[in-house]
């Protein structure tokens, strides 16, 4: 692309100046922490926090070690996928919904769009009153049915609660950038293949879902990463982990190791992978969904 | 390939808006009606409607010995050629061409045939594995048209489909569409706004203005002897003068020489001539305002004596007048297109 460029010739500072701001910030808030998290990550205290040893690789070689870090990993893993898998398609079938309208589109839009603006904790709230055992509405519709709802024993329930939970509050986003996508696709494209004699699912599957791979794709890395790290809050308000660790996901247990389980080394060595998570994902979002537009 | 019927075709909006009504017209088994207008004078709805992607709110339409009022647009056995091709740019080259057939479930062999016939029909045979976007606007237009080929209907719907593309192109493609229609003699429908393509491509010329029809007849008839206001002004280019009676009481004309009720004098541009001719004719006194060389021709624009009203004359070579100086302009009687401004008819 060719693009003037502006030329620093007479004030030499003035370049750096126009950055500092930027980059003040990201020291402070990205480069400090992350720093004295790897730091952390290599000290061990003792039980009444008055010795600290510098022990290498040690928390993380215990980590790997740990069954318990294993099975959060694979936790938060059935929980990022499903969370985003439900978010997806949930969405996403309502953005074509909306799509069809014509009148009472921009009502949709907008009474959809509320969630995102609860904040996640709110919404776990939200959720745990929905799914209360004692108290809830659906566990009360369930019971008619035949299923007896209880989150707090059984794990496969807390699973499905804060999966529900956090994709719901995905969902919004989601919708909004699958209706954006949607609207970019040509109607004529549409039409044609209606002449072409494609049904109105085939329609769906050969051209308006391929043409959306852009959109997808982005969304679903977006979608990983909120599951896997802004989920927190959800998680906090409705299960806090349990139980017996069924809905302990990563983010979680750094918090519960550090925090509950005052087991600061270990927190700043999961807080590290994490990192080393967040900075490949990162990396495939650049390097693939950039390019990854396949027409 | 079949007849088309369509019998007092109307479109209503939801909101009430009128975008064509009582449309009718018989086309006959490969013949290539142009449907031609300005902008939002129902041609493309029309069309839309005979294609089935819009609904008939009156009337019926029948293609072959069906009527297809509710039948979905794959029911109704036509192709469609799209203004932007719509081309489905995921797709090779290739497998633009194979959807339809696909969707119609014709067997593999079948469809790579009838591909491949359409390809060297249109030469794009080079270009099978190509994605759209990595060919150029003529290019593109070829694979639309392949498209609708290869699916072997019963009528061809073109959607203004030259728009997109530059000015020599148009012409090139004008001219591959009306041969190719001709040599399938499949019946077509082809929508345009620009009244030179409508003129050159059709067998019959249909010009709509405001959801109706304002004549039908064959590019020569419509030519020369319009029978509206609209149709006069809108078919040739430059377009026809069109004159009031009030201007023309000193140039030699007879009012009772023309039939009763005519206070529009319509005048091609190229009737007009420098030199009195030796038939009974008028004369119109004026000023040249602009001379304009166009190569082979020249168009001289005039304005009348006691009038602001500009007059176009067309001539041959470039002829020796001066900008600013006083003029005569000529034009036998039977040249004439005598009309009634307040119905917008043609006296006769």
């Amino acid at each position: 692309m060719q693009t003037k460029r502006m030329t620093f010739t007479n004030n030499r500072w003035l370049p750096y100046l126009l950055l500092a701001p930027q980059v003040t910030i990201t020291l402070i808030f990205f480069v400090w922490p992350a720093s004295q998290a790897l730091w952390q990550s290599m000290l061990r205290q003792d039980p009444f926090g008055l010795r600290t040893t510098f022990v290498w690789f040690r928390n993380f070689e215990r980590l790997f070690a740990d069954p318990h870090y294993l099975v959060s990993m694979k936790t938060t893993l059935i929980f990022s996928v499903s969370t985003t898998l439900l978010a997806m398609s949930v969405s996403l079938l309502f953005a074509v919904m909306v799509n069809r309208m014509i009148r009472s589109r921009d009502a949709y839009t907008t009474f959809l769009v509320w969630p995102y603006a609860v904040a996640p904790a709110v919404a776990g709230v939200l959720w745990w009153f929905i799914f209360n055992p004692s108290v809830g509405i659906l566990p009360y519709m369930l019971r008619g049915i035949g299923i007896e709802w209880n989150h707090r024993l059984e794990s496969s329930h807390a699973m499905i609660l804060v999966v529900i939970a956090a994709a719901w509050k995905q969902i919004s986003y989601n919708f909004l950038f699958f209706l954006a996508g949607l609207q970019s696709i040509p109607q004529s494209l549409i039409e044609a293949a209606a002449i072409d004699g494609a049904s109105r699912s085939k329609r769906f599957w050969t051209i308006v879902f391929p043409l959306l791979s852009p959109t997808t794709f982005f969304l679903m890395v977006v979608n990983i990463v909120y599951a896997m790290f802004d989920t927190f809050g959800v998680i906090h308000a409705t299960t806090a982990g349990g139980p017996a660790q069924a809905t302990n996901i990563l983010v979680y247990k750094v918090y519960r190791d550090g925090f509950i389980g005052n087991n600061l080394g270990s927190s700043a060595a999961q807080s590290v992978v994490l990192m080393g998570i967040v900075i490949v994902l990162t990396v495939v979002q650049f390097r693939w969904i950039e390019r990854r537009v396949n027409y | 390939m079949a007849r088309i019927v369509l019998d007092g075709l109307s479109k209503v909006y939801p909101g009430g808006v009128q975008a064509v009504s009582d449309v009718s017209l018989d086309i006959a088994d490969g013949e290539m009606i142009v449907l031609v207008g300005p902008s939002g004078c129902g041609k493309s709805t029309l069309l839309r409607m005979v294609a089935g992607l819009e609904t008939i709110t009156g009337g019926t339409l029948t293609i072959g010995d069906r009527v297809v009022n509710g039948l979905e647009p794959a029911q109704r056995d036509i192709a469609m050629v799209f203004q932007n091709y719509a081309l489905y740019p995921h797709m090779t080259v290739y497998n633009n061409l194979a959807y339809g057939l696909r969707n119609q479930g014709v067997d593999k062999a079948e469809i790579e045939r009838r591909v491949q016939e359409a390809a060297s029909m249109l030469q794009i045979g080079e270009y099978l594995d190509r994605k759209p976007r990595n060919l150029s606007g003529g290019q593109r237009q070829r694979v639309a048209m392949g498209r609708a080929l290869v699916r072997e209907p019963a009528a061809f719907l073109f959607d203004e489909p030259l728009s997109n593309l530059d000015a020599k192109l148009r012409v090139q493609m004008r001219v591959e569409i009306r041969q190719l229609q001709k040599r399938l003699k499949t019946t077509s429908l082809y929508v345009t706004h620009d009244q030179l393509e409508a003129l050159t491509m059709a067998d019959r010329l249909v010009v709509l203005n405001g959801g109706r029809i304002e004549q039908v007849g064959t590019p020569m008839e419509l030519y020369s002897k319009p029978a509206t206001v609209f149709v006069a002004g809108f078919i040739g280019s430059p377009a026809m003068n069109l004159i009031d009676m009030a201007y023309l009481r000193d140039s030699g004309i007879a009012p009772q020489a023309l039939p009763s009720g005519t206070d529009l004098i319509g005048v091609r541009p190229d009737e007009l001539l420098l030199t009195a001719p030796a038939e009974p004719h008028l004369a119109l006194n004026g000023t040249v305002a602009l001379l304009e060389p166009a190569g082979a021709e020249s168009h001289i624009y005039v304005t009348l004596g006691g009038s602001d009203q500009p007059i176009t004359v067309r001539i041959a070579g470039l002829p020796q007048v001066t900008e600013g100086a006083p003029i005569t302009l000529y034009a036998a009687l039977d040249g004439l297109h005598p009309f009634n401004s307040a119905s917008g008819r043609r006296t006769g």
